[in-house]
């Protein structure tokens, strides 16, 4: 690791590979190298299941402009699905 | 040097060696044929892991006469493709130092034991690799090279410090004990050319025998091929300084 920035935090959920959807209980962020994404680093999200092994990963690389953006929609997104009721504590 | 009219050949393939805690783990191992003795390598990966361009390289370091040892320091996180698993360590923060430290000593003794072994093991790691590599020289005895790729997270700050790895590897130059190479890119970020000049510092401070290479016009990781940061020229010149280095230290006598 070169940064060693990261964060895991248990999630739920579920997650499309390349044919199957599978159970998320994990999530990582981190920013560090990319595997594919022609940058020096990025903000890497990984959303796996721990009892599956490595392979059940659906990941995804960003630029940290697109993954401030990401996270500005989803609180955008939460917020108004609170405000109009839809939030179901289970 | 090779010429065209000298026999070549290499076997490669995935060992199994008894690591940290005596875990088996497994390891890819390229080395010429033939009787030798031949000069050892271990090559620590980098961040994305046990990958095409560590098993590529150490099959590079065999065509350069050096029985090459690549152990999977990500063995006990589980087997799928190198990304899904470096991914999975990625996350958790990397691997602890003191697991990599018992990997590499067993991988080392290894290495050293082989009866065509000459009796004398470099070690070489880029990106995180780099650290790793600065690290086992610092705290293993028996190297007698090292070559250092832009390792990163060599000089940390005490804020940076975790669990996994507590101390700086600078912190460890004094017990040092053989040559080091460093290569750096003058753009890089991890570690910084700042960064870079405090690791030559505290070489010189403890009067070490080390040479350091520094290049414009490149960055973190400027010897991947497969990478959009790979500078053609500085690499050529990268990897020549790292033969010229390791033929000097590691085949005379």
């Amino acid at each position: 690791m070169c940064t060693m920035i990261a964060k895991q935090v248990s999630v739920t959920g579920s997650g499309k590979a390349t044919n199957s959807w599978f159970a998320v209980d994990q999530a990582s962020v981190s920013y560090d190298h990319p595997f594919d994404m022609p940058l020096e680093y990025s903000l890497n999200l990984d959303f796996t299941n721990q009892g599956s092994g490595p392979g059940a990963r659906v990941a995804v690389e960003l630029d940290a402009e697109s993954a401030r953006k990401l996270v500005a929609a989803i609180q955008e997104v939460l917020r108004q699905a609170e405000a109009g009721g839809f939030l179901i504590r289970s | 040097m090779y010429t065209t009219d000298l026999y070549e050949g290499m076997l490669a393939e995935t060992v199994i060696l008894p690591g940290y805690h005596a875990d088996l783990i497994n390891a890819y191992f390229a080395r010429p044929l033939g009787a030798g003795p031949f000069p050892g390598m271990l090559l620590i990966h980098h961040l994305p892991g046990w990958d095409e361009w560590y098993r590529d390289t150490a099959r590079k370091f065999a065509e350069h006469g050096y029985a090459t040892l690549c152990p999977n320091l990500y063995f006990r996180d589980g087997h799928g493709t190198p990304e899904d698993v470096a991914a999975k360590v990625r996350g958790a923060g990397g691997v602890a130092d003191d697991q990599v430290l018992g990997d590499v000593a067993a991988a080392l003794a290894m290495l050293l034991a082989l009866p065509y072994v000459n009796g004398k093991a470099g070690v070489f790691g880029t990106c995180s690799g780099g650290r790793h590599a600065y690290l086992s020289a610092c705290r293993i005895p028996g190297f007698a090279a090292l070559v250092d790729c832009w390792g990163g997270r060599v000089v940390m700050a005490p804020e940076e410090l975790t669990p996994k790895q507590p101390v700086a590897p600078v912190d460890y130059t004094t017990s040092l004990s053989c040559p080091v190479l460093g290569i750096f890119g003058n753009d890089d970020r991890s570690p910084t050319p700042q960064q870079v000049d405090e690791l030559e510092a505290a070489l010189k401070n403890h009067g070490k025998n080390y040479e350091f290479h520094r290049y414009d016009g490149a960055g973190h990781g400027f010897f991947y091929h497969n990478r959009p940061n790979y500078r053609q020229a500085q690499a050529v010149d990268g990897w020549d300084k790292v033969f010229t280095f390791l033929n000097k230290h590691l085949k005379g006598s």
